[in-house]
């Protein structure tokens, strides 16, 4: 079973006057097929308003489509019966680690999904601790999150998550707000994640290096898919990248470059010891 | 300059007095409260130094850190000071100047007032420095649990009141940036009267409300994404149960109380006109 | 604008007590375009708060035309005039019923003329390229890049001499940051105004400034072009930061024994470079 299914999956809304007339609509998301299996590592690329994170909230039931339907573990997102299960299964991670910590205590925080769950309390306990040692957070059990820095916000958010043991989680634009070392942080958190719990990753971001390792990027631009395949056949498409308001590493755009100027260098170069390599054969 | 309030603040330490049950130190700091208005003399209020001193001791929050929280009130204190030493008319009279005149009577509250209420803020803050916001959200909700029989939304309200305070050190720090940012295109937040200085809130209230509401929207999804939906069901990750020391607690602050009035109202002890 | 030996400690004489500025010796001459880098926490935000007065100096002394603004008298809110500030997350400020109002906020607080507000205003708005059908919208209903640059127009309308941004392109995708940025660098051609960029990316550090200056831990590591600085990225490494990766890829090329320079920051003098070697051989 699929751990996400969507079948042509739409989400239009209402754009509303200052009195509140319906003046249009908008497509966020348009007629998008989707087959993620458990396990994988996805990344999804876009420009800000390219629909990315209205199709990320659907995977998780906070929003339900407005056309075609969403499975998430098999379970129709529409079905108010499922909600529960759904969020579950599919644990999100949002942009702003300010805006997503409940607790005042970072421990505190971590229980708050499986409280809410009806967790009994000694395996609450368990999984807090679990959790936060899988994001490599136990030292700062009993700190404020205000005390912390961005990173270290974002993987307590990630440990909130994880303690609910979900199948799979969600991270919409987790490094947008933070510096390059808090993203380097979250990034190697999700990753080991992803290998040593087998969670399916699904990672929402505009930072084209954070998506090298992943299995599958999709690229989406007006609330359609536009581009998917591996990071290797993505990247190798940079005219069509710059036409979607997205950019390449710099060792990719080099070699574009070079490759531009005649050079015979393959189409799609990921990392620098790649490049360096070939032009030193 | 706003960060300096540490009125309602936790301090992280590991004492006994945090180690209590939050709702030992509600309803002990609601007994305490009430013991600053029993006594009659000045030894109910010795009785009153003696144990807040012991707990301040108890609690190893640094006496530096509540008298900071007492600065906020400072202005307060004053006024009613110089009420209550001014304008009581009754009593022998001790000293006069014009219009103004002191009197036995209006010292003795004056002062009585003045002790009462630092004392008042002292407690008061030193359970907040001592007990987690969440805990002490649990306390209440707990205590309150009875009123949800007459339909009084006690775990919403309790909710509500955890991310206040999760809440109040973000939107401080995030009134201090858009206060700079406007003063750095030239916004006069100083001069001007009333009115004026009012008009000058407007570039740093419409802001902070969008900013607020922005947060609460972002944060609404966030507790509905990790299966937030309402008290019903939910279990506890730090479930109050009293313990042995809850019990001496509660032992410890009734024998207070007597101690209080015992020394205060029945015990015959004046010093000049207290 | 001139600092000499600028020190800044935070909450002087209390348990928190931290020094933010030690010793700060720098120069930002007329019409430069200076970037500033260096880590969370590294002090760089302290350091531009102190050019426009907001955070007055524990010690040192700060040159603006010649005078030092500490000096009693300083008729401060002419500096601010001078020195326009915009911050992280500018468009947080914005309050506004539209965005042209919004804009004359500054020049308004500067005593001017409705009429000159609203040319300064209007002026400020091409120069952002913010169209006019824009300026009668309420500036909440614009999309992120658009906020951003109705908020960086507000500093501009004020005619400042020194334009200090801190970190502009924080959350934008790619293309509105490229945006952003080279409408920076095309204002700083047109009007000969002094830049100074904060910023967490080499990449756009490298690109666009003359000069860069580094903080570390309080003070200034480096001061320099952005080859003299990228020429020490392993002594930036070891302080959390890097420099641009083409750097390293041509360090690495240059290892290997291609005849390149290492002191590359660009992906065209990249180009360049290697089409050179590669031609020799």
């Amino acid at each position: 079973m699929e751990m996400i299914k969507t079948e042509n999956l739409s989400f239009e809304y209402e754009k509303r006057d200052e009195e509140g007339n319906v003046i249009g609509t908008h497509m966020a998301v348009d007629g998008v097929e989707l087959s993620i299996e458990p396990g994988q590592f996805i990344a999804i690329l876009g420009h800000n308003g390219s629909g990315k994170s209205t199709l990320a909230k659907h995977m998780n039931a906070i929003l339900v489509p407005t056309g075609g339907t969403m499975w998430v573990a098999g379970k129709d997102t529409k079905q108010d019966e499922n909600l529960l299960d759904i969020r579950q299964s599919a644990g999100m991670v949002f942009q702003n680690p300010d805006n997503q910590i409940i607790g005042t205590v970072v421990e505190e925080d971590v229980g708050f999904g499986p409280e809410n769950i009806g967790v009994p309390t000694e395996e609450i306990w368990r999984r807090v601790e679990e959790s936060l040692n899988a994001v490599g957070m136990i030292e700062y059990r009993h700190h404020s999150p205000n005390k912390l820095s961005g990173g270290q916000k974002q993987r307590v958010a990630i440990a909130g998550v994880v303690a609910m043991r979900p199948k799979c989680i969600v991270l919409d634009e987790p490094t947008a707000m933070l510096d390059p070392n808090g993203r380097k942080e979250v990034l190697k958190t999700v990753k080991k994640l992803h290998e040593k719990e087998k969670v399916t990753a699904i990672l929402i971001t505009h930072y084209m290096e954070e998506v090298i390792d992943a299995d599958t990027v999709i690229v989406m631009d007006h609330g359609k898919i536009v581009m998917q395949g591996t990071p290797r056949e993505i990247f190798s498409r940079v005219e069509e990248l710059k036409e979607y308001r997205l950019d390449v590493p710099q060792v990719t755009m080099l070699a574009y470059e070079l490759r531009k100027r005649g050079l015979n260098i393959p189409n799609g170069i990921l990392r620098k010891e790649e490049l360096v390599k070939i032009l030193c054969q | 300059m706003l960060r300096d309030i540490t009125i309602g603040q936790y301090y992280p330490a590991d004492s006994p007095l945090h180690r209590l049950d939050p709702r030992v130190k509600i309803v002990g700091t609601l007994l305490y409260m009430i013991s600053l208005f029993l006594p009659k003399n000045l030894l109910g209020y010795g009785v009153a130094v003696i144990f807040l001193t012991s707990i301040i001791w108890l609690s190893k929050v640094p006496v530096k850190f509540i008298v900071k929280g007492l600065k906020p009130i400072v202005v307060l204190l004053m006024i009613t000071v110089l009420f209550n030493l001014f304008l009581t008319g009754t009593g022998t009279i001790l000293w006069s100047a014009g219009i103004f005149k002191i009197t036995d009577e209006g010292l003795r509250t004056a002062v009585y007032m003045a002790v009462r209420l630092v004392f008042l803020i002292m407690g008061a803050s030193l359970m907040t420095f001592t007990t987690t916001p969440n805990a002490l959200t649990d306390g209440l909700e707990r205590l309150l649990k009875p009123l949800g029989k007459i339909k009084v939304p006690v775990h919403e309200i309790a909710m509500m009141m955890s991310i206040a305070l999760r809440f109040i050190p973000i939107l401080l720090e995030e009134t201090d940036k858009i206060m700079k940012a406007q003063i750095a295109r030239g916004a006069d937040l100083e001069s001007g009267n009333i009115i004026q200085k009012a008009k000058n809130m407007v570039p740093i209230l419409v802001p902070l409300f969008v900013s607020a509401f922005r947060r609460a929207n972002d944060l609404a999804t966030a507790m509905e994404a990790r299966c937030y939906y309402g008290g019903e069901g939910r279990t506890k990750m730090k479930p109050l149960i009293y313990k042995n020391r809850d019990y001496i607690a509660y032992a410890i602050m009734i024998l207070y109380v007597a101690a209080v009035v015992a020394a205060g109202r029945f015990v015959e002890f004046s010093i000049w006109i207290f | 604008m001139k600092l000499e030996h600028v020190n800044y400690i935070y909450s002087q004489g209390t348990a928190y007590e931290k020094q933010a500025l030690k010793d700060i010796c720098l120069e930002f001459p007329d019409g430069e375009f200076i970037g500033i880098i260096g880590h969370t926490g590294s002090g760089k935000s302290t350091l531009i708060q102190h050019l426009n007065g907001l955070i007055k100096a524990t010690s040192g002394a700060l040159y603006y035309d010649g005078k030092n603004i500490y000096e009693t008298g300083y008729p401060m809110k002419e500096l601010r005039s001078q020195v326009g500030l915009v911050f992280q997350y500018p468009e947080h400020q914005l309050f506004e019923v539209d965005v042209l109002k919004d804009v004359c906020f500054g020049p308004k607080n500067q005593g001017l003329s409705e009429e000159e507000c609203i040319k300064r205003a209007k002026e400020a708005l091409r120069l952002v390229g913010l169209k006019e059908k824009y300026h009668n919208q309420s500036p909440f209903e614009l999309s992120g890049g658009q906020k951003r640059r109705a908020a960086i127009a507000g500093v501009l309308a004020m005619h400042p001499k020194i334009l200090v941004l801190d970190e502009p392109t924080a959350g934008l995708d790619p293309k509105g940051r490229d945006e952003i940025l080279d409408q920076i660098a095309k204002l700083h051609k047109e009007t000969e105004i002094t830049v100074v960029l904060v910023s967490h990316s080499m990449e756009d550090v490298a690109k666009y400034v003359d000069r860069i200056i580094v903080m570390n831990h309080a003070q200034v590591m480096y001061n320099g072009t952005p080859k003299e600085v990228f020429r020490h990225y392993r002594e930036l490494e070891a302080v959390g930061l890097a420099a641009p990766q083409v750097t390293y890829i041509m360090q690495e090329l240059k290892k290997k024994g291609m005849p390149v320079s290492g002191d590359v920051t660009t992906i065209e003098e990249a180009a360049d470079e290697i089409m050179k070697a590669v031609h020799i051989r």
